[in-house]
C-alpha cells in the first residue's frame, strides 16, 4: 500500500506562485500542510493523508464517530476558508480521497470546463446562511375558564389553548419566513434551501422554520445583513451565518 | 506552520454544507452518497444518544 493517499479540499484558480507568496501555509486534516496540484488554469488544494485511516472501510467507520467528523469537518472548512481569502473556491464534499496526485491531475483535466464554469459562477460572491426560528409568543395565557369549571376541565382547556397558540405561532412564523425568503431571494444570485435542523442538533428550543443559503455579491451581502437586522416580525427570529465559501453553489451538476 | 484558528461556526451548519453541499466527485476511494445520507441520519441518532447520556 502507498505511504499516503490524497485528500482533496477544493478547486481554485491556479494563480501564479509569485502572487501567493504571502499566503500562510494552511494546515489540513491531521495538521498536515496543504499543497496544490496544478493543471492549466486550475489548482486542486490537497494534502497527504494516512491510507489506512482513509480507506473506504475506515472512512465508513470514522464518519460515524462524531469527534472524528467534527475534527475533519473543521479542518476541511479551515482550508476552504483559507483558500477563499485569495480567490474563488469550489469546495469539494467532505472525505473525497484520491490515490495519488496523478489522479487529481486527471480530474482537473477531464472536468476543466465544469470547474471553470463553477468558479466563474461564484467569483466575487459569497454564501450566507439565514436561519429562522419560531418565537413563542408570551401573553394571552388566560384561557376562557369560568368560575365553576372543574379543576380538571380548566387544566385541559388551558392545555388546549396552549397547544392552539403554539400551532398558530408556528404557522405565523412559517408564513413570515416565506415572506423573508422571497425578499432575500430577490437580493441573491441564487438560493438553496436546507432541511430545518433538528432541535437536538441546533441545540435550540425554538422550532426552525427557515434554513437557506444565499449566494450574493457584495451589495447583496450588505442588503441581506440589513434585512436580517430588521428581523422578520414578532413571530420570527432570524440568524445570519457567514460569509461561507460557496459550499451550496459551487456544484458541477447544475451545469447539466 | 501557521494554523488558521477555528471560526465560530456551529458544527451542524458546517455539516449541512459539507455533507450535502460541495462539489460531488467520485474519488478513488468512494463512499456512496447513500452512505453519507445515512451518516446524517445516524449522526442524529448519535447526538440524541449523547444528550441522553448527559441527561442521565
Amino acid at each position: 500500500m502507498a505511504d499516503s493517499v490524497v485528500y482533496l479540499y477544493a478547486v481554485t484558480d491556479a494563480a501564479p506562485a509569485e502572487e501567493r507568496t504571502d499566503e500562510p501555509v494552511l494546515a489540513g486534516v491531521d495538521g498536515v500542510p496543504v499543497r496544490r496540484v496544478v493543471s492549466g488554469d486550475l489548482a486542486a488544494v490537497v494534502s497527504s493523508v494516512d491510507p489506512t485511516r482513509f480507506s473506504e472501510e475506515a472512512l465508513r467507520r470514522s464518519l460515524e464517530d462524531l469527534q472524528w467528523l467534527e475534527r475533519t469537518a473543521r479542518a476541511h472548512d479551515a482550508v476552504v476558508a483559507g483558500v477563499a481569502r485569495s480567490g474563488p473556491v469550489a469546495p469539494v464534499r467532505l472525505a473525497t480521497v484520491y490515490l495519488d496526485d496523478e489522479n487529481v491531475h486527471a480530474l482537473l483535466d477531464e472536468r476543466a470546463a465544469e470547474f471553470t464554469a463553477a468558479l466563474d459562477r461564484i467569483r466575487g460572491r459569497t454564501e450566507w446562511g439565514v436561519k429562522g426560528f419560531a418565537v413563542r409568543s408570551e401573553g394571552d395565557t388566560s384561557p376562557q375558564v369560568t368560575e365553576d369549571s372543574k379543576p380538571g376541565t380548566a387544566y385541559l382547556m388551558r392545555r388546549r389553548a396552549e397547544r392552539d397558540r403554539a400551532a398558530r405561532g408556528l404557522q405565523d412564523a412559517a408564513e413570515a419566513a416565506e415572506a423573508v425568503h422571497q425578499e432575500m431571494s430577490a437580493l441573491a444570485v441564487a438560493s438553496r434551501r436546507y432541511q430545518p435542523q433538528d432541535p437536538r442538533l441546533s441545540g435550540r428550543h425554538e422550532e426552525m422554520v427557515l434554513n437557506v443559503a444565499y449566494l450574493v455579491n457584495e451589495a447583496g451581502a450588505e442588503a441581506l445583513r440589513r434585512l436580517v437586522g430588521q428581523q422578520g416580525g414578532q413571530n420570527l427570529r432570524l440568524e445570519l451565518t457567514g460569509p461561507w465559501a460557496p459550499y451550496s453553489f459551487a456544484t458541477l451538476e447544475e451545469q447539466a | 506552520m501557521s494554523v488558521v484558528p477555528d471560526r465560530d461556526v456551529a458544527l451542524v451548519d458546517l455539516l449541512d454544507r459539507l455533507l450535502t453541499g460541495g462539489v460531488v466527485i467520485t474519488g478513488d476511494i468512494t463512499i456512496s452518497l447513500a452512505d453519507v445520507d445515512l451518516v446524517h441520519v445516524s449522526l442524529r441518532a448519535l447526538i440524541s444518544s449523547v444528550e441522553t447520556l448527559i441527561e442521565q
